[in-house]
Parts: structure tokens; sequence; C-alpha cells
């Protein structure tokens, strides 16, 4: 969480504050670039020329600590595993993940035999939004965007009830 | 040259290493005694008829009762291949490493006892390649059967029943 | 000036790094900018393919070896279906033949082009890869009017293809190849005959012939380091043995032979061979034959081997199958080109600026999880 999350009572301002923050956040939404296996090449395919995932907003980041999403892209082995969470780690408060692709999600095709594969990526880091596919389309990826800023839409900063 | 002329070479050059020729099937080949395959491969590389200028695929494999590792050889000059196999016993697979006769052989080995625990003497860094260093067991043995973790994650997530 | 003190520090470049092409890890141990030693780690994509193939039957095997090189899925179809067939010993109609060439033909070309544009990337030229895609997106649209998957299509089965050729994909097809083959001058333009390209990549990370065959490394690399030789043409299978096409060498026109250059160049140049035989082989098409009249019901091959080497766009892939007459391979081993290319990185990568560093695994375009597996 970052540090004016659950500081401050709901009232007028916040709601407006809100809106406001959440709209700067949904609209320029940096994703890692961190491809791992075929999902990535959909996710370059998405950031090509046809599909131009900039209209979005969203534009790769080499580095973690300028991104504020990542996408991971790929089928997560236990080999990996440790290096996605300490780079989850290193990204910056708010963050995001989606899980794109069946391997992330749970494995995907290697889920009965593939013993050095890891059975879904939330087993390390926490997940927002899932994209199905083997691979996912691009037109699904940029649905999972939608999806996910349609998340960051109702966030607020007030306290909540739970925390 | 045919594969049989080269066992023939083979044969007149080091009659004791040679153990069996199996001429039968799609593919020809003849198994080399553990001890000589190293010096049988240098003189396969160096000879002037035969030149195996190139190790196309080194692979361990496991029958159960003992082990092989199989040598794929082919000569750019003079395009002609051959097989060669070794077999070893299963308790302890141990082999001359032929990583100094073609440097191509440094990382199928490596793979080989990656899987299979093969070991290659002389090997000038015999480490897993594959797999993390604190991985159990070797994969593509027969026997080998799945741990229930790794560094505390599941592993199988089979449902009960479930097949 | 007092001496100065120095020392070697180790640096990790990788998993996580955007000129390492996936989860490639290079533990390099440099003297200022210069690379003293490299030690790869590999494995960060192993997906337990051969431990797969020993679970399930023949057919079922194919998705998975899509994803095994997801860059040119169809030519691993292709070699994994040619070397179940020749343990099977049967006969294939030739219209089959001629779709998995011009299946395996195109995504070459799709390949070849996320090699280049993905090379402008690390070298820092981002507008050839937003070109590159532009036109792969035009393959990926005919391998899904055929196939019904953009990147995996599982199409190229055993004895057969999955579906025949739908209507109109020929006309499209040559309406692409006229498309493409202007479109290479622009890459000319754009990236080859750049300034700054030229001087990131010509007389750098030179590969020496008798290097290259000494590590294994085959296909265009191969190629670039002067050697002629080529599956396709030297122990022709399929139908190549047909078409008419030259094999690409490297001449070093720019820099030296065996440079970064040449190893780009290659791939330049192989993509309008590959143009040509696909336009060959959709002249020569037969018309009307059953797709799938050869398509056995139960894959049960005799007991024995079979080792069978193809032509990827990454260098030559083989497969290793052991057979002991059950419906699924005793044992099922993938040389994977891009496995042995690697391999020679820690050997010519000595030396080189770290710059220099990314201009060669780059242009020696490795997809890790055909390294993997
Ligand atoms: S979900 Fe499918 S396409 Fe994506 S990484 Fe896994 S196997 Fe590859």
């Amino acid at each position: 969480m970052g540090i004016i999350e659950n500081k401050f009572r709901d009232n007028v301002i916040i709601t407006s504050a809100d809106k406001f923050m959440n709209w700067a956040r949904l609209s320029s939404l940096w994703p890692i670039t961190f491809g791992i296996a075929c999902c990535a090449i959909e996710m370059m395919a998405t950031a090509a020329s046809r599909y131009d995932q900039d209209r979005l907003g969203i534009i790769p980041r080499p580095s973690p600590r300028q991104a504020d999403l990542m996408i991971v892209a790929g089928t997560v082995t236990f080999k990996m595993a440790s290096r996605i969470k300490r780079l989850y780690e290193q990204m910056p408060e708010p963050k995001y993940v989606i899980a794109m692709g069946c391997c992330a999600t749970s494995g995907g095709p290697y889920w009965q035999h593939g013993y050095h594969v890891m059975k879904g990526v939330d087993q390390v880091i926490p997940v927002d939004v899932y994209v199905p596919g083997c691979p996912p389309r691009p037109e699904s990826l940029l649905e999972g965007f939608i999806k996910l800023q349609d998340k960051i839409r109702r966030e607020s900063i007030a306290t909540t009830q739970a925390a | 040259m045919e594969s049989s002329e080269v066992f023939k070479l083979i044969e007149s050059k080091y009659p004791d290493a040679l153990k069996s020729i199996d001429l039968e099937g799609i593919e020809q080949s003849v198994t080399i005694d553990v001890n000589s395959i190293a010096d049988v491969c240098n003189y396969l590389k160096t000879e002037s008829e035969l030149q195996f200028t190139s190790l196309m695929c080194l692979s361990g494999v496991d029958y159960e009762d003992k082990m092989e590792v199989v040598y794929h050889l082919h000569s750019l000059l003079h395009d002609h291949r051959v097989t060669l196999k070794v077999e070893l016993s299963r308790d302890n697979p141990k082999l001359p490493s032929v990583s100094g006769v073609w440097k191509a052989a440094n990382w199928h080995e490596r793979e080989a006892y990656d899987m299979y625990g093969i070991v290659f003497d002389d090997h000038p860094d015999l480490r897993r390649i594959l797999l993390p260093d604190d991985w159990e067991g070797f994969p593509l043995r027969k026997d080998y059967v799945v741990a229930e973790k790794y560094r505390g994650w599941t592993i199988r997530k089979i449902k009960e029943g479930f097949e | 000036m007092p001496d100065l003190k120095t020392e070697e520090m180790v640096v990790q470049m990788g998993p996580q790094h955007p000129a390492t092409h996936g989860v490639l890890r290079l533990e390099i141990t440099t003297d200022g900018e210069i690379v003293r030693k490299i030690n790869p780690h590999i494995g960060y994509l192993h997906r337990c393919f051969e431990k797969h193939c020993e679970e399930l039957n023949y057919h079922q095997i194919i998705p998975f070896v899509d994803r095994c090189d997801y860059l040119a899925a169809m030519n691993n179809e292709h070699g994994y279906v040619m070397a179940v067939e020749k343990l099977l010993d049967i006969e294939i109609p030739e219209r089959v033949e001629y779709i998995r060439v011009i299946m395996s033909e195109l995504n070459r070309i799709a390949s070849h082009l996320v090699a280049l544009g993905t090379y402008g990337l690390d070298i820092g030229a981002i507008t050839p890869f937003l070109f590159t895609f532009r036109d792969r997106e035009k393959i990926l649209d005919l391998f899904e009017m055929t196939s019904g998957a953009r990147l995996l299509y599982n199409y190229i089965w055993i004895g057969g293809v999955a579906f025949d050729l739908p209507n109109g994909f020929v006309e499209k097809c040559f309406e692409f190849i006229d498309y493409f083959l202007p479109k290479l001058k622009e890459y000319d333009d754009l990236l080859s005959y750049n300034k700054i390209f030229i001087k990131r990549t010509a007389e750098v990370a030179i590969i020496p012939p008798a290097v290259a065959i000494e590590w294994g490394i085959t296909g265009p690399n191969l190629r670039a380091s002067g050697v002629d030789w080529d599956l396709r043409r030297d122990e022709p299978y399929s139908i190549y043995d047909k078409f008419e096409w030259d094999v690409i060498v490297a001449d070093g026109r720019v820099g030296v032979l065996g440079d970064s250059w040449s190893r780009y160049y290659v791939r330049v140049l192989e993509m309008e061979q590959s143009a040509s035989i696909v336009k060959q082989a959709l002249e020569g098409l037969p018309s009307d034959e059953n797709v799938k009249s050869a398509v056995p019901k139960k894959v049960r091959p005799k007991e024995g081997s079979v080792f069978f080497r193809s032509e990827n766009p990454r260098g030559e892939l083989g497969y290793y199958i052991i057979s002991d007459g059950s419906d699924i391979p005793y044992r099922l081993k993938m040389r994977s080109p891009a496995f042995c290319n690697l391999s020679a990185i820690s050997d010519v990568g000595e030396g080189l600026l770290i710059s220099d560093l990314v201009s060669l695994l780059g242009s020696i375009d490795i997809v890790l999880g055909e390294i993997d597996r």
C-alpha cells in the first residue's frame, strides 16, 4: 500500500481526490517488460503495430522500479519463482499483476506432468486479473487491461472497514 | 562413407573397444566400451578419412536395467554420420567426458548429468544445467517420483480422484 | 599518478533483462567495461518437455513440440512428424508435403521477422520492430485462416495436416508474397545499412568457422560464418529438392565474415529465399487430394530408434526417438539448435565490451523455450 492509503475517513474531498488519482493511475499503467515464454510473443504483438496498447496509455518499461504493472506472460518454473517474487518486491506501490495465459494462472498444459512448473503464479505473488488462453490473443490481453482499469477505478484511499 | 565401413575402421583400430554392432533397423549403431569412448571419439574426429567434426547430439537413455549414452556424429566435410552407444551400469553411471574432443559436448553432458545423474569424468564444469542446484533426484530416470514440495511450494496439484 | 587499484566485478545480466530475449541469466565477470568471463545460467523455463514425451502418445506430443520453439511452431511440428513418419515408414500425399513446406517457410519468415525486430530493439532502434511486426501479422493472418491459431498451431499432424487449405488461401498468400518482397528493401534502408546499426554490429563478436563447428552452431549463424551448409539442400527432406533457391552464405560485404552484422543479414536474405520457395510451392500445389488420408488411427511404431534433423529458423533441429513398440515414445530427445548456439557464448563473448555482448546475444537469435525445453 502507498503512503496515503488508509489515512483518511471517507468524505467529499476524498471522493474527488479518489477520482483524480484513480484516473491518473489507470491511464498510465506502465508494465515491466517481462516475457517468460510463448505468451510473451503475444504480449509483444499487443505492444506492436496492429494492436497498439499505447492507446490505453500502456508503455512497457525495462526496469521494475519504474513500473506499476507486472504482466506474468508465460510459464513460471520453480527456478524462476523466487526471481518473480523479488521483481515484484522491487516495484513501487501501488502495483498490480496480470497473470497472462493458463500457464501463469494454473500451470496450463504442464499441469499434470510438469515437475518443474509452478501451478499458478498466485502461489508467489498476488494476482489482480487472470487472462485465460494458450496463448491469449492480443485482444484478450487488452480486455485484461480494461478489466484492471475498471478495478482501479473502484479503488479508494479512504479507510475501509477492514483496515 | 556408410556407417558399416566406419564401424570396420573402428574395429581394426580399436579391436577391444568394440562391444557389438547393430546393423538392423533404421539406425545402425555400434556399442563402444565405456573406458575407450573418449579415445574412439578422438580418433573419429582427427582421422583424415573420417573427420567427424560435429557432435550433433548426445543423449542419455535409461533402460531400467542399464543406462546408455548415445552419440550422433556428423562430418561436414565428408557428409557421413555415425551413431555410437555406451552402456553403463545403473548404480554407478560413469564414463569419460568427450568435452575435450568437441566443445559442443560440454552442455550436452551437463544436461545428461542433470536429467539422469550420469557422471562424466574430466568434465570441466559438471553442474546441474536446467534444474536448480538444490533439486533432488534425476527427473528423467524411469523410477523418478515427483516430490511433494520444493522450497515450500506444492509441486503437484492433482485433485483427489483426478488422473 | 599512483597506480589505480582495479578489480574485477561480477555482474548479473538477467533473468529479467530486455536484451536476454526471455529468461536467460548471464553471470559476467567484468574488468571495467570489458567482459572477462561469462557463465550462462539457463533452465529458468525448463518445462519438462522430455518427461511429457514419455507420458503422452505420439499425437498428443505435437502441441508440446509447438511450445518448445514458439516462434517457429510449424517448423518444429514438421521436424517432429517427419521423424515419426520415418519410424512408421508411411507415405504422405503430395499435397500434404506442399502444404507443409508452405507453412514451414512462412513460419521461417515470421520467425526471422521477430529476430530482426527484436535485434533492432536490443541495439536501440525501435521503429524496425513496429515495421517487422506489421508484416508478421499478415503471416499470422494466413496461419489463422488455416489452423485457427495465431502462434501455436497444432496443424501438421502425423501423416497429414489438420485441415485442408481454406478457400482463398492461395490468392491471399500470393498477395502476401507480392506485398512482402518490396518490404525487404525497406528493412535495408531502415536498419541493415543504417550507419549506427553498422557501427554497433559490423566487426563485432566474430565467430570463425572452426569455432562455430566445434561448438555445434548451426543454421543462419553457421552460414554467417561462411560455412555453406543447409539441410534443406544437403540432406533434402520433404520436397525441398523440387524447388529452385539458393543457400545464403555470408560474404562479409559489410564488416567481416562471422560478425553480428553477417548473422543479421543472412536472415534478411533468407527471408527472400523462403518467399521464393513459398511462391514455387503455391504454383505447383497439386489440387484435391485428401489431406488426411494417410493419418494413422493409432501410432504404434515398431521397436527401434531414429534420429532425424531438419532445418529450423535457428538451425538444425534434431529428434532422437526411441520406440518400444507402444503408442508412447520410450525416450524422446530434442536436439535444439539454440541450445548449441548459445553454448558458444562463453567462448565467443570473452573480451567483448558489455554493449557488444548485447549485440552478440541478439544476433544469435535465441529462444529460451527451446533451450530449456
Ligand atoms: S499459456 Fe500456453 S502460450 Fe502461454 S506460456 Fe503457457 S504454454 Fe505458452
